[in-house]
């Protein structure tokens, strides 16, 4: 979509901003960026959550900003520029983090400061809010922010369980007192798989976590498929879908 | 009469992957055997459960990926099974013998494409995995007993099935263990070898370590088996044993004190085992000679650095993995020459006159 385009009054389409952010084109999951995080500290919950939400505020002040000065920056020096401003909210949401969450922030601490390398923030300040109005590029921000964060939550949350047999554990660190019934103990007296803990449980979990995504879609294919009348050959079926898009 | 056109070779050994798989485990049986006769009924119980869930495993893959399950006659699932038993402390519960075998053929090699296809060595991987998981069933040692008997059927289901506790009287280090804490409070490595170990025990295996590691005269037997069936040829065991035993002999030359001599780290630990059946393995290793030398004398290197200065007492399995994934790198620059070519690829040059006959003829 051209800013003509939006001149002109169209009409965003956010249903679709939802599905792409949180499953059709899921930041770490179909993107596959952003991996880095995302195996670093997801050896619990709730360190999974604290990063979702801190790539989350970057992302939606990136894409904010980013989006508000798009007539402004020009496309020979947009990377630069780009890399700047993400840097600047990073710092600001890192000191924040220090300053009010300091236990999270001992957890999470040495990857705040590596959101700013973070391929998906500046992916979708490039890709959607440099080109598009401030309220979808918003938008399209919360979306991919919170599919990001629903990866990193379930990634953080199977090897948190298998790993050492609680859920959500120091959640009150990161969400205040009034969230410890959050904290739950699984699996009593579990002695734990360290090896779900360590960095290789987080390649297998998310190995596991992508062939399930691949495995859904192809049964909603063919079940799309045998749904579709017989009437009309696949060719037909296949391009519909597209041309509505 | 039409005859059709057979590609060649014409002519083999009959050789196929049931035919060296069973020969390894005929080689593995004395050692096998021997491990079963004094760690009792809870090391048999580890090795069957083991090699069980190796086959489920292996047949359930073989179903969910739509393969033939005829596949499972080639026998590759029983000795990876059994590699990984014989790797094992001999009292391990059940669930340690399935979840390694869960790893060893779901992950190290089913999932990388199956037989033939995988990086690592699967038993070598789901025993470092296990390691790292379960520190303390992995590093509980019993103690060899006067005979098969001593520990009775029920007694060992309760061990291996986690009903009952194995009492600590029955435990203890291993040679290489008791090596590592002995250094660590500054005792000496010559008083140490001389007042602990007997060298007759760690020969014939009347010692604590895993099922199938401690009779180091056994394994040599089996090795020797392989090497005259032509299964393994030479160059990697020797390799491996040669550089052990180089590093230890140089090393004991410099400060005898601090660091345990030739014939300890010969008959301790697993370094025959590894030599011999695991760092052999045919898919994890280099194809050619020189790589092959290469290759074993890393495995060699890395485990004498292992035991001596690493965190771990014994570095067989890490050694193993960490030289099966240099494998591809070594295959690349240490490619045996094409039969007809020469080192680079290039076609050898043909005498002129054969030349010749070989342009008029084409």
């Amino acid at each position: 979509m051209t800013d003509a385009a939006h001149l002109k009054g169209e009409e965003t389409d956010y249903k679709n901003l939802f599905v792409e952010g949180l499953w059709t084109n899921n930041v770490a999951l179909s993107q596959m960026l952003a991996l880095c995080p995302l195996l670093a500290v997801t050896t619990s919950a709730t360190n999974g959550f604290g990063m979702g939400m801190a790539t989350m505020a970057v992302m939606l002040s990136a894409n904010l900003i980013a989006s508000s000065f798009r007539g402004m920056i020009t496309p020979q020096v947009r990377i630069p520029v780009f890399i700047v401003l993400i840097a600047s909210i990073v710092t600001l949401v890192d000191m924040w983090l220090n300053a009010w969450m300091h236990e999270l922030y001992k957890v999470l601490g040495l990857f705040i400061p590596l959101i700013v390398t973070n391929c998906a923030i500046l992916g979708r300040v490039e890709s959607f809010a440099s080109k598009q109005r401030i309220l979808p590029s918003i938008a399209d921000a919360f979306f991919m922010g919170l599919g990001f964060l629903w990866v990193l939550v379930v990634v953080g949350a199977v090897r948190e369980i298998l790993g050492s047999g609680t859920l959500f554990a120091h959640a009150p660190l990161l969400l205040g007192e009034q969230f410890s019934w959050l904290e739950a103990t699984i699996i009593e007296d579990y002695q734990g798989i360290l090896l779900l803990v360590l960095p290789p449980g987080g390649f297998i979990v998310l190995g596991l976590l992508l062939s399930l995504k691949r495995l859904l879609e192809k049964i909603a294919e063919t079940r799309k498929n045998k749904s579709a009348p017989a009437t009309t050959s696949s060719m037909e079926t296949n391009s519909i879908p597209e041309a509505n898009a | 009469m039409s005859i059709t056109p057979v590609s060649s070779p014409h002519a083999h050994d009959h050789s196929s992957i049931y035919r060296i798989m069973r020969h390894v485990c005929f080689a593995l049986l004395p050692c096998t055997l021997f491990g079963i006769y004094i760690f009792g009924f809870p090391a048999l119980n580890l090795f069957l459960l083991t090699i069980g869930s190796a086959i489920l495993f292996e047949w359930l893959c073989l179903r969910l990926m739509k393969k033939s399950t005829t596949r499972l006659q080639d026998g590759s699932a029983v000795l990876t099974g059994w590699l990984l038993a014989i790797s094992l402390p001999p009292w391990a519960p059940w669930w340690i013998a399935v979840s390694g075998a869960f790893i060893a053929i779901v992950i190290g090699k089913q999932l990388y494409g199956g037989i033939g296809q995988n990086l690592f060595n699967p038993a070598m991987l789901a025993r470092v995995a296990l390691l790292i998981s379960f520190p303390v069933q992995l590093t509980t040692w019993p103690m060899p007993q006067e005979s098969f008997l001593d520990t009775g059927f029920l007694d060992g289901l309760a061990i291996t099935f986690n009903l009952a506790p194995i009492p600590d009287g029955a435990t203890g280090a291993t040679y290489l263990g008791a090596l590592k804490t002995e250094l660590g409070n500054n005792a000496s490595a010559v008083e140490f070898a001389s007042t602990q170990v007997r060298n007759s025990d760690a020969l014939l295996g009347f010692s604590a370590g895993s099922l199938g590691e401690t009779s180091a005269l056994l394994i040599l037997l089996g090795g020797i088996w392989l090497l005259l069936m032509r299964v393994i040829t030479w160059h990697i065991p020797l390799a491996m044993i040669g550089t052990v035993i180089g590093l230890s002999a140089l090393f004991n030359a410099i400060d005898p004190e601090q660091y345990a001599g030739v014939s300890f780290h010969l008959l301790t630990g697993s370094l025959l085992l590894g030599a011999f059946f695991i760092a052999t393995d045919y898919v994890t290793s280099p194809s050619g000679k020189s790589g092959q030398l290469i290759f074993g004398a890393g495995c060699g290197i890395l485990e004498y650095v292992i035991r001596t200065w690493g965190g771990y007492p014994e570095g067989i399995s890490f050694a193993v993995l960490f030289m099966n994934a240099l494998t591809p790198l070594i295959d690349l620059y240490c490619r045996p020459r094409i039969y007809g070519r020469s080192l680079n690829g290039k076609p050898k040059k043909y005498n002129a006159p054969l030349a010749d006959a070989v342009e008029q003829e084409s």
